[in-house]
């Protein structure tokens, strides 16, 4: 099949009076890794739930694999599509091993075939050594690699992962980046949620941010921190005595941007300007840095907390 | 999402296999739940309480009330399965999530379901069948015929009981499914004295509660003496059957699906 692997045409999701998604038109391309980023409230997860048939849209189009989604079409899609949801659903009463059988059964996968996917896939999640153990007994790390396993049973065409690392520490996270980062050399295509920049700056080929149910920027990461942000960052710790906007009259107009939020001041500067910033700013306490995702996301989506 | 298939195909039969491999280790509380209940009611009601009640029907209490209690085995085994059971696998556990993002439709979770439910309760009547067979209550080998009714009548509490888990926001819900439901079922269907005893307008009511057909099912096969009125009693159980599985899988899939 050629042509993009996920396609979605002005989609729009009400719940209600809320609404969830508006206008929402993207594509991910086959091999290709693409983030959603957006935070709480910003309709990734509504987005997601369009492409697997756990949401009805409330108007607009999405094809999965080049089929449009729909009554007639979801179990062809759903035979193709991997998905790791955000809650764990594993089975608590079924063994590791029992537990990637089981959901092979639901793909009509026959058994001799799905067994011999399972020792891959134990090997690939690394459980080896936990095979015959109840899924309450293992970590939370081993639990996601298990869910990513189980949602590669079929050999998806499409990998579908909605925050995949959220609540693991940060070997545990790494592990599942590896992961991920190994399907994708094996040219996986992949569609992401997460709240992690680092993730998305360390996985993704290509990034969608939204906000409101909207996408406010598209691009890869590099691309986007120069068009939205620019090269360095200056943050300035204001002392409590401090009037925010003294210090901004004292720095002045320039090539460079400036954002307020609380105590503290940011200068998004293009390079070579930040020297000229610094000594502007005299004994405060600043520090200086290169610009992030981080910053892409906090300019695009405010610094005001969402819940 | 309108338009999709309430069939069930085949996923019904994989979901069922689920609950039957994930049921395997719970085998020995389920002889248990399955064996108590009954015994305990035969044992004090039948022979306690059967001393002071003359023959009804021309059979010693105790023989009475035996299919009585070989039916509401069957329909509690299903109605737990179908609330607690299916609850925890739809709310606590994302089970059903889990399926839906497969080829499973929500119609194969649910037929999946109810199967395994009936299947449950055709293995807790088997169970009883041997106890009671044992203790001499059971006159006619026409008693086996209340395999088949238990899985039906399972089929039926079953799909009631989907329907409360659908509509059930948390465990609690199903103190009202249980007390307003499936006990006034237990004391008003004629398990333990005859409809005929109950004001005509009671009985009329008690028609339309299935346990009074699976009772009467049960007892004219305990007895030996099948009648052509049996048909009437199997023709409603599968109506309420096929009726709760349409709107409890409409419910379900609009918990699921937004």
């Amino acid at each position: 099949m050629s042509g993009p692997v996920v396609e979605t045409r002005a989609l729009w999701k009400r719940f209600g009076r809320r609404q969830a998604v508006t206008d929402l038109t993207f594509r991910v391309e086959a091999g290709e890794c693409v983030g959603l980023l957006g935070p709480n409230g910003a309709g990734k997860t509504t987005t997601i739930r369009m492409l697997t048939g756990f949401a009805v849209p409330s108007a607009g189009e999405v094809r999965v694999l080049g089929l449009p989604f729909g009554p007639a079409t979801a179990r062809r899609i759903k035979a193709q599509v991997g998905m790791v949801s955000q809650e764990d659903s594993l089975d608590p009463d079924l063994s590791v091993e029992k537990n990637l059988l089981v959901y092979a059964s639901y793909f009509g996968i026959p058994s001799r075939e799905a067994v011999r996917r399972t020792e891959e896939l134990i090997r690939f999640a690394e459980l080896g050594d936990h095979r015959r153990e109840r899924i309450k007994t293992l970590s939370g790390g081993m639990r996601r690699r298990l869910m990513l396993a189980r949602a590669l049973l079929n050999e998806p065409r499409l990998l579908i992962l909605d925050e995949p690392t959220t609540g693991l520490d940060p070997q545990a996270r790494r592990l599942v980046w590896e992961r991920i980062r190994t399907l994708k050399r094996a040219g996986t295509t992949i569609l992401l949620t997460t709240h992690y920049m680092e993730e998305a700056a360390q996985l993704c080929d290509r990034l969608i941010i939204m906000d409101a149910g909207r996408i406010v920027a598209e691009g890869d990461p590099g691309a986007l921190i120069a068009s939205q942000v620019g090269a360095e960052v200056i943050e300035v710790h204001l002392p409590d005595d401090a009037d925010p906007a003294a210090v901004l009259a004292r720095v002045g107009d320039g090539p460079w941007r400036s954002e307020h939020a609380g105590r503290m001041l940011y200068f998004y500067l293009r390079d070579g300007h930040a020297d000229g910033v610094l000594a502007r700013l005299g004994d405060l306490d600043v520090g200086r840095r290169r610009a992030t995702l981080e910053d892409v996301f906090l300019t695009l989506t405010g610094h005001s907390l969402r819940d | 999402m309108a338009g999709s298939s309430i069939r069930p195909g085949v996923g019904a039969l994989r979901v069922w296999r689920r609950n039957f491999e994930s049921w395997k280790r719970f085998s020995g509380s389920f002889l248990v739940a399955a064996l108590g209940n009954p015994i305990f009611y035969l044992a004090s009601i039948g022979y306690g309480l059967g001393r002071f009640v003359a023959n009804i029907d021309g059979l010693p209490y105790a023989v009475f009330l035996t299919p009585g209690i070989l039916a509401t085995a069957a329909m509690n085994s299903a109605s737990f399965e179908t609330t607690f059971g299916s609850f925890t696998r739809l709310h606590e556990q994302n089970t059903y999530a889990a399926i839906l993002a497969t080829p499973c439709s929500v119609a194969d979770i649910v037929a999946g379901d109810l199967l395994w439910a009936a299947t449950k309760s055709a293995l807790a009547v088997f169970f009883v069948l041997i106890v009671t067979g044992a203790a001499g209550l059971l006159p006619s080998w026409l008693a086996l015929g209340t395999l088949p009714v238990a899985f039906l009548s399972g089929l039926t509490f079953a799909a009631l009981g989907m329907i409360a888990t659908a509509r059930a926001g948390s465990y609690a819900f199903f103190d009202y499914y249980f007390t307003l439901g499936i006990s006034v079922m237990v004391f008003f269907c004629g398990v333990f004295f005859p409809l005929a005893s109950l004001p005509v307008w009671a009985q009329d009511v008690a028609w339309f509660l299935p346990l009074t057909h699976a009772v009467r099912l049960s007892r004219s096969l305990v007895a030996g003496a099948p009648t052509g009125a049996m048909i009437a009693d199997v023709a409603w159980l599968v109506t309420v059957a096929v009726a709760g599985f349409v709107v409890a899988e409409r419910l379900i899939r609009r918990r699921l699906i937004l």
